[in-house]
């Protein structure tokens, strides 16, 4: 287990190096820096100054380590487009993302394993093949038409839910919350229902796969010997054993999710990380887009490592292979 | 079985029997899907001998047909079927043209994906060592950002670098290379899977001893036999690219407006949704998840029979 770990850790920080490498590469050939700072019609002596001040003239891989070392220490530069420091736009955004992609998660796995495990435990029920057939349609639609769906039908026809923005917020130190406001509540409904539709679709899916597989195996028919009720073999017994994939996969879905927000985002002018993104991608915002890139490698190889290590912990063969290693293994 | 001459089975028994034809009569959704994709494929094929206008040719607009709703409402006009947009097109030739643009983009997108995918896990799986970790290694490191992710981020990077100028005329290779290359890792990772099992038979041997290179076993020898399941994924893969296409187009980093595909068309009518103006946005949305929902039908079926062990 620790082997394994040790691999998916230095995947991880080659991940996050080659990100850099592009993010660098990006930052020091697309624009001047100096032109942007000082103006057009700064003097040549400003600009040297400044060119060394920023250390501009050393050598690229010297460069490249000096780059490594700012992001390290969170120095993130400035953005062209808003004229202030990255770090913070960052911290003011990622919030509202959050709260966005935990809200559809949660959604997402609250609705779709309680269908898998009624569509395994009853297959021939005609409600249940009605929905299996129509989880294509929930995998088929893009994400942005189901926003604008909802928009047209809540928003604009019956006027029930706002059509844009987080609502009220409440502030604590770093953090915002619309989970403790009404109209942030209100605001959160429709994208977080928007996104998490299709995962709904693919949970559900996985759910009732797992399901399938585990009411075959010999302890649920003993199960079902011994007189226990079908709720509590369904629930109690086999869903346990689902759980362990279903967790891996929401792990991963969590990635989709963060993906997929960029455009939830956008549809419901969801002031979070993907509406930034873009802002920063039409104003060729270079600070920002690259700063930007880090920040998702960043995130998706967490994601990632998270799921190894519930992996390696859920998973019983390669605990047993530690085990078998001893205390160095 | 009892044996029968043709004269005593119907043509519809006959057909229940026939492997293909009997999954398509036992499932009448895949009909369906496969009736509507059939006429989608035909409506984009023929687009300019059925549409009604040139939707490029700025000449035949004119401002004064433009606002007007489809033809079966009281204020529609009988030539314009499904009513024009804000610069007075006819929609339904847009909604053509656009169909054409879509699947293009989604084609050629999946033909690189395919063609990159396939090489690589054919060497990968072949030679192993040294090349398998490489290849594999990199696929990894795509494979930790989702493809969506990674398109938006190559489309939209690359799109915003370019000058404001070139950025209509390169919108296409741009999109179909972020799309193509966001989903190789996936092609490569099956292609790999199929060659090493491959590998193994004994057929590659007998080639092997009958004194045949490498290139001629990749390619004449194993290629062939693992074409079902890149077949398979090739299908579904080009609802994600067709998908992944208008989702560009709808965040504005995909095809530009002069060059509309369902998703420009969409983003375009997005604006007109809050004045009333449905139609401009109902009809491409329609055909786009039309589009999407047969392919996927399609695909899962075309899964089911060529490759069961597929997922």
């Amino acid at each position: 287990m620790f082997a394994f770990l040790l691999n998916r850790l230095a995947h991880a920080v080659l991940v996050l190096l080659v990100v850099s490498i592009l993010a660098f590469t990006l930052g020091s050939t697309v624009g001047d820096p100096v032109a942007s700072i000082l103006g057009l019609d700064a003097t040549p002596a400003d600009r040297a100054a400044l060119r060394a001040r920023l250390r501009l003239d050393e050598p690229v891989v010297l460069r490249y380590f000096l780059y490594l070392g700012d992001l390290l220490s969170g120095r993130l530069g400035n953005s062209y487009g808003a004229q202030r420091p990255i770090i913070d736009l960052l911290a003011e955004r990622i919030p509202a993302t959050v709260e966005l992609a935990l809200a559809a998660l949660v959604l997402s796995v609250a609705i779709g394993v309680p269908l898998g495990v009624f569509a395994a435990a009853h297959p021939e029920r005609r409600i249940v093949r009605f929905l299996m057939t129509s989880s294509v349609i929930g995998v088929s639609v893009p994400t942005f038409i189901l926003g604008i769906i909802l928009i047209f039908t809540f928003s604009l026809t019956l006027g029930w839910l706002p059509s844009f923005g987080r609502g009220e917020v409440l502030k604590f130190e770093y953090w915002t919350t619309g989970y403790l406001t009404a109209s942030g509540l209100k605001s959160l409904i429709m994208p977080a229902i928007c996104l998490a539709i299709g995962q709904i679709a693919l949970v559900a899916r996985l759910a009732r796969a797992e399901m399938m597989g585990v009411l075959r195996t010999d302890y649920i028919r003993f199960a079902r010997a011994r007189g226990l009720s079908d709720r509590a073999v369904n629930f109690s017994h086999a869903l346990r054993n689902t759980l362990i994939p279903i967790i891996t996969v929401s792990g991963i879905q969590l990635g989709y999710l963060v993906a997929f927000a960029v455009v939830v985002e956008q549809v419901f002018q969801w002031p979070g990380m993907g509406t930034l993104f873009l802002q920063a991608l039409s104003q060729t915002d270079v600070p920002l887009i690259s700063a930007f890139l880090m920040a998702a490698a960043l995130f998706f190889v967490s994601i990632n490592l998270v799921v190894d290590l519930l992996y390696a912990i859920a998973d019983p063969r390669l605990r047993i292979r530690s085990l078998a290693h001893g205390a160095g293994g | 079985m009892t044996p029968h001459t043709p004269g005593e089975a119907t043509l519809l028994q006959r057909l229940r029997r026939h492997p293909v034809a009997g999954s398509l009569l036992a499932t009448p959704v895949t009909l369906v899907a496969l009736f509507a994709l059939a006429l989608v494929l035909a409506c984009a094929i023929f687009a300019p001998w059925i549409a009604r206008t040139n939707p490029y040719d700025l000449a035949t607009l004119d401002l004064l047909d433009s606002h007007l709703p489809p033809a079966f409402m009281a204020k529609g006009d009988p030539r314009f079927l499904l009513g024009t947009d804000s610069q007075g097109a006819d929609l339904a030739s847009l909604l053509l043209y656009g169909l054409r643009v879509s699947l293009l983009v989604g084609l050629l997108a999946v033909s690189i994906s395919v063609t990159l995918g396939t090489i690589a896990g054919l060497v990968s799986g072949y030679f192993g060592g040294l090349v398998d970790s490489i290849v594999m290694r990199i696929a990894d490191i795509q494979f930790t950002f989702p493809a969506m992710m990674l398109a938006l981020l190559i489309g939209g990077v690359s799109q915003s670098l370019l000058p404001n100028d070139k950025r209509a005329a390169l919108a296409m290779p741009i999109v179909v290379l972020a799309l193509g290359i966001s989903h190789w890792p996936h092609f490569a990772r099956l292609v790999r899977g199929a060659v090493l099992v491959e590998r193994q038979k004994d057929y590659v041997a007998a080639a092997q001893l009958a004194g045949r290179g490498h290139p001629v076993l990749m390619f004449r020898h194993i290629l062939p036999n693992v074409l079902n399941p890149i077949f398979v994924l090739a299908t579904l893969d080009i609802a994600f690219a067709i998908m992944a296409e208008a989702t560009l187009s709808f965040l504005s980093f995909g095809m530009p407006p002069t060059q509309p595909s369902l998703g420009t068309l969409i983003r375009i009518g997005y604006g007109y949704l809050y004045s009333g103006e449905w139609w401009v946005v109902v009809f491409p949305a329609l055909t786009l998840v039309v589009l999407l929902v047969s392919i996927n039908i399609v695909g899962d079926w075309l899964r089911d029979l060529l490759d069961p062990k597929l997922r």
